[in-house]
């Protein structure tokens, strides 16, 4: 087998990332040529082959930065039939240097020079190596179970090798860990997504990457689809206004548990694409900072059904959008953010600021994530103004036409999983904002009325505070607030 | 086109009827063949990049600098993202932009008229082997030649490209395949920035502007010649205008 080497692009550079394997594992490769693409600071470079034969192994999977001349796959040489037992090479890195691409770093081997150990180097990242001891006894190993083995802090003596000449391989490892269960975190996780954009957790306004990344798919306006699958933790911006400090220097990267890592994945690896990253990062950032409490009320919604199902017809007709439960529900919660303004607040360090306006971010649900447009002063709409708002946000979200402004600066926001037949969730608090309320499904239910058993239109309203700001009590009066104004709903429509 | 007669130099008999240049005449320091190709479509660039790319990998040609206008264009590079375009396709095709896969390095970005747009063709194995330094070696290029029109412009460490105080002057994205170059820059020279609404440039949400923008008429030969020169002096060739 000859290694294929991350080969160094030049003088300074000492990693680059594989952005794309240009053939498969078992495929047939000629020498010379293109094998796998890098890519080095806006540079994309095409790497040959260093030799004919079958791509045996691919070790480093595409979007992974890894160190010059870690071995990032093997060939199978033409005719070559196995590697051959006991003085295992490890990596002569770019075999008889064919390719007059590479930049050989190590001394020039020729075709019949004795095997030659080289150590690799995969220096990528500063891990403590948890096992030196026991490398030597366990003879040769790869780069990917020197790192499965530090990754998952496994004693290489403990591991009994099958490959050849005793040798560990990567199923060794594999079989010793799940032998073993439950592997036990490193000491020091030091993973960062490959080329992730470094995230400042009080990052001005982030950019305007809150797009859908695929076509849209049509945008009907309809409030019934707006509204994510996921609970609604969208967090999709951070007003300038409010600093809000990092709680701990903890890491932002999203982390996952060590023994993902070593082991090869039994699926498919794919790259978040950016707004998947920032999502995740401002999960963790809201779980972190604030103290998520999530109160349930039901709510008797027959009254807005009943004058919903007379209106929707003629509202169609006159509007040219549908009438949802969705802005009864905004409409509600403004009145109880202009009763109790503590919910239309953030906290800055130990100040707390009351929001002069009333801005409702409005989660909705994308095909591969969610953004929470902004309906600024909405306590100055009506119902139809509500609709006419969540209508055109939701579909410009879909379509990928929101300006920037339009995702910033919310002081309260409003989820609405009940489209998608939740009937009640906790959702996340979308930062700085203090808390979020949840709309589940609105079902015909039967409901003990005066004794009598009756059948009724309910839902449940879900509204997670920030106990850090907000006690229980005044949640609780919040949520009755809605709750009444929704009950008890006066207005008209058309 | 541009006047190889202000250059000092004259067209070579190493420059043949097609504009090849014979392989064993190359003097010192090295020729590289200065084209303007004038307005042509992304796609066609690309084709004619990819015979020059195949000739200098041959050995058959020289090192080239291209120089072409694109019309209206998004172009997304290998680690692009979509979501950095902001427009969905039918709204960019209502404005008359194509959209197009390139496997130039960089995030998304956008072509049009008013920009410069170069692509050297170069062989690196025989200036230096390194993919870093040769884009240093362009970003040197622009900012020179921008210092010629009066304006003042840096790299930003860990977004290649150059960069004025009011924004981003010039892109880089670059491919190689076998040390020989293809891609390059774009300078904003009189762009209409209002097209770069359509995407996040390079994944970057900084603002964007041109030397128009910063207050400089320049006309597209005086840029393209500024180019040249300069990249004669920073990468050592001796260029010669076809």
């Amino acid at each position: 087998m000859i290694d294929v080497v991350m080969p160094q692009m030049g003088e300074s550079i000492v990693e680059g990332t594989l952005t794309r394997w240009l053939k498969k594992a078992g495929e047939r490769v000629e020498r010379d040529e293109p094998l796998f693409e890098i890519s080095t600071d806006k540079v994309d470079t095409e790497i040959p082959s260093p030799a004919a034969g079958t791509l045996g192994e691919i070790l480093v999977q595409e979007g992974t930065t890894v160190g010059i001349n870690t071995v990032v796959g093997r060939i199978a040489e033409a005719g070559a039939a196995i590697p051959a037992p006991a003085p295992a090479v490890i990596a002569a890195p770019a075999a008889p240097a064919p390719v007059p691409a590479y930049v050989a770093p190590a001394p020039v081997v020729t075709p019949v020079a004795a095997p030659v150990v080289v150590p690799v180097v995969a220096a990528v990242e500063a891990v403590p190596v948890v096992d030196a001891s026991g490398t030597e006894d366990a003879g040769p190993l790869s780069p990917l179970v020197r790192k499965m083995a530090r990754e998952n802090n496994i004693d290489l003596n403990q591991v009994r090798g099958t490959g050849a000449g005793g040798r560990i391989t990567k199923q060794d490892l594999e079989a010793y860990l799940a032998s073993r269960g439950t592997a036990p975190r490193p000491a020091a996780p030091s993973y960062v997504p490959p080329a992730a954009p470094a995230y400042v957790p009080p990052a001005p306004p982030p950019p305007p990457v809150y797009v859908a990344p695929v076509a849209p798919k049509p945008a009907a306006p309809t409030v019934q689809q707006a509204p994510p699958q996921a609970p609604p933790q969208a967090v999709a911006t951070i007003p300038q206004t409010v600093n809000v400090p990092p709680p701990a220097p903890a890491p932002v990267a999203v982390e996952q548990p060590a023994q993902f890592r070593g082991q090869a994945p039994a699926g498919r690896v794919e790259a978040m694409s950016t707004m998947r990253q920032k999502i995740a990062e401002h999960m963790v950032f809201s779980k972190r900072t604030s103290v998520h409490v999530t109160t349930v009320h039901k709510v008797d919604m027959t009254r807005i059904s009943k004058l919903r199902d007379k209106a929707k017809g003629e509202f169609q007709a006159r509007y040219g959008f549908s009438l949802t439960f969705l802005p009864f529900i905004l409409r509600a919660a403004t009145a109880a953010l202009q009763q109790f303004p503590l919910l239309n607040a953030s906290i800055d360090g130990t100040n707390i600021v009351y929001h002069r306006d009333i801005n409702l971010g409005i989660a909705v649900a994308l095909e591969n994530g969610l953004i929470v447009p902004v309906i600024r002063n909405a306590d100055e709409k009506n119902v139809v103004g509500l609709q006419r708002s969540i209508a055109d946000l939701a579909s410009r979200a879909r379509s990928r036409q929101l300006r920037p402004d339009e995702v910033q600066g919310g002081t309260f926001s409003i989820t609405n999983f009940g489209s998608f037949g939740s009937v009640f969730a906790t959702p996340v608090i979308n930062q700085p904002q203090v808390a979020i309320l949840g709309v589940g499904s609105v079902n015909k239910e039967p409901v003990v009325v005066d004794d009598a058993i009756a059948i009724r239109s309910m839902a449940y309203l879900a509204l997670t505070f920030d106990h850090r700001l907000i006690d229980g009590a005044l949640g609780d009066q919040f949520t009755q607030k809605v709750k009444h104004v929704l009950e008890n709903w006066s207005e008209e429509v058309l | 086109m541009l006047d190889a007669s202000q250059y000092g130099v004259t067209q070579r008999d190493v420059v043949g009827a097609h504009g090849l240049a014979q392989p064993s005449s190359q003097p010192i320091p090295m020729i590289c063949c200065v084209r303007d190709l004038g307005i042509l479509r992304y796609a066609d660039a690309f084709a004619r990049q990819q015979d020059f790319v195949a000739g200098r990998k041959a050995d058959e040609i020289p090192d080239q600098l291209l120089f072409v206008e694109h019309p209206h264009v998004v172009t997304m590079g290998r680690s692009a993202h979509s979501e950095n375009i902001l427009a969905s396709p039918e709204l960019l095709e209502r404005a008359g932009i194509e959209l197009h896969d390139t496997d130039r390095g960089g995030d998304v970005t956008y072509h049009g008229p008013g920009q410069v747009v170069g692509y050297p063709i170069m062989d690196l194995r025989k200036w230096k082997r390194d993919v870093v330094a040769y884009v240093r070696g362009l970003e040197q290029v622009l900012i020179d030649t921008l210092g010629e029109f009066g304006i003042a412009s840096e790299r930003v460490q860990g977004a290649t490209g150059v960069w004025t105080p009011e924004g981003k002057i010039a892109a880089i994205g670059v491919h190689i395949s076998r040390w020989v170059t293809s891609h390059g820059f774009a300078l904003n020279v009189e762009t209409d920035l209002d097209f770069f609404r359509y995407i996040v440039p390079c994944g970057l949400t900084k603002p964007v502007t041109s030397m128009r923008a910063l207050g400089v008429d320049a006309n597209r030969a005086e840029v393209t010649a500024a180019l040249a020169r300069n990249f004669g002096r920073v990468f050592d060739r001796n260029m010669e205008t076809i």
